[in-house]
């Protein structure tokens, strides 16, 4: 198995991603950035499962199949959330969130 | 040091220096490949956990699938040879300094807590038993997430159809009016 790495390496670089991804959604203004910066954090979910899964209870099966279902939800959201978006650019022909400032139509 | 471990710093490097240029990058078309690049090293943690298949399922979904959307969709709303522009000081700084204090927060506790792992046998995970456990009722199946997995994709695939679909209701309420 993984011989020489800790678990601890694992979730301090999930940590560190996940927060890189915080930072990239609060600082960013165009939607699809944001939506980056969301994969980026399911991401970094994704491999905190693993490690557990591994390192932890390598009897079990949870880990393997939590980030297979977070990485089909991250799929299905990403296609709502383009759906979206590209409707928000035909009606308002910007995807600038400070621009974007009313729902009715 | 091990070329486990070697190829361990290789992929961690590799992620947290793309996913910062992915956030900070002022290209839009460059952050969605930066991103690639983040979702193709994840992929290779995966296979260094020893999980094949799952790294396949990154590889083809993620670094397929949606960085393709994504940049299909960068395509379609904005011109390539755009810059943003720069975000402000004093939001970067407070952002930076949400980020780092959670990012700090947690890496002590993680360094903190004592993790005991199972003396249990582990299980050598083969496509057979994946599928296995994916369609069965028994104790150890997961029928019921995959179940509602198949819901929640169909609805979001319907949803995204009729949201992206030519044509307003604005254009047929007048005529109906």
């Amino acid at each position: 198995m993984n011989t020489g790495i800790p678990l601890q390496y694992f979730l301090i670089l999930a940590a560190i991603m996940f927060f890189v991804g915080i930072y990239g959604f609060l600082t960013r203004r165009n939607l699809i950035t944001i939506l980056m910066s969301v994969e980026l954090i399911l991401n970094s979910v994704n491999i905190n499962f693993l490690a557990f899964n591994r390192y932890l209870f390598p009897h079990k099966m949870e880990g393997l199949f939590f980030s297979l279902f977070v990485i089909g939800v991250a799929a299905a959201e990403a296609a709502v959330a383009i759906a979206i978006i590209i409707n928000i650019y035909r009606r308002f022909a910007t995807i600038n969130v400070e621009d974007v400032n009313e729902m009715k139509y | 040091m091990t070329i486990n471990q070697v190829m361990f710093v290789l992929f961690s490097v590799m992620i947290i220096v793309f996913s910062v240029l992915t956030v900070t990058s002022r290209r839009i078309l460059r952050a969605a490949v930066y991103l690639l690049f983040v979702l193709v090293s994840t992929a290779g943690l995966y296979f260094m956990l020893n999980f094949q298949f799952l790294a396949a399922v990154q590889l083809t979904l993620y670094a397929g699938g949606i960085v393709v959307l994504i940049i299909f969709s960068i395509l379609l709303t904005s011109h390539i040879s755009q810059k943003f522009e720069p975000v402000g000081w004093k939001k970067s700084l407070f952002s930076a300094l949400a980020a780092m204090a959670g990012a700090i927060i947690t890496i002590i506790t993680i360094l903190d807590f004592k993790f005991s792992a199972t003396a249990e046998a582990a299980r050598e995970i083969d496509m057979r038993l994946i599928g296995k456990s994916l369609l069965s009722v028994e104790y150890d199946g997961y029928v019921l997430p995959f179940e509602v997995i198949s819901i929640l994709l169909i609805a979001a695939m319907v949803a995204a159809i009729v949201i992206a679909k030519k044509g307003g209701p604005k254009k047929t309420e007048t005529q109906t009016l």
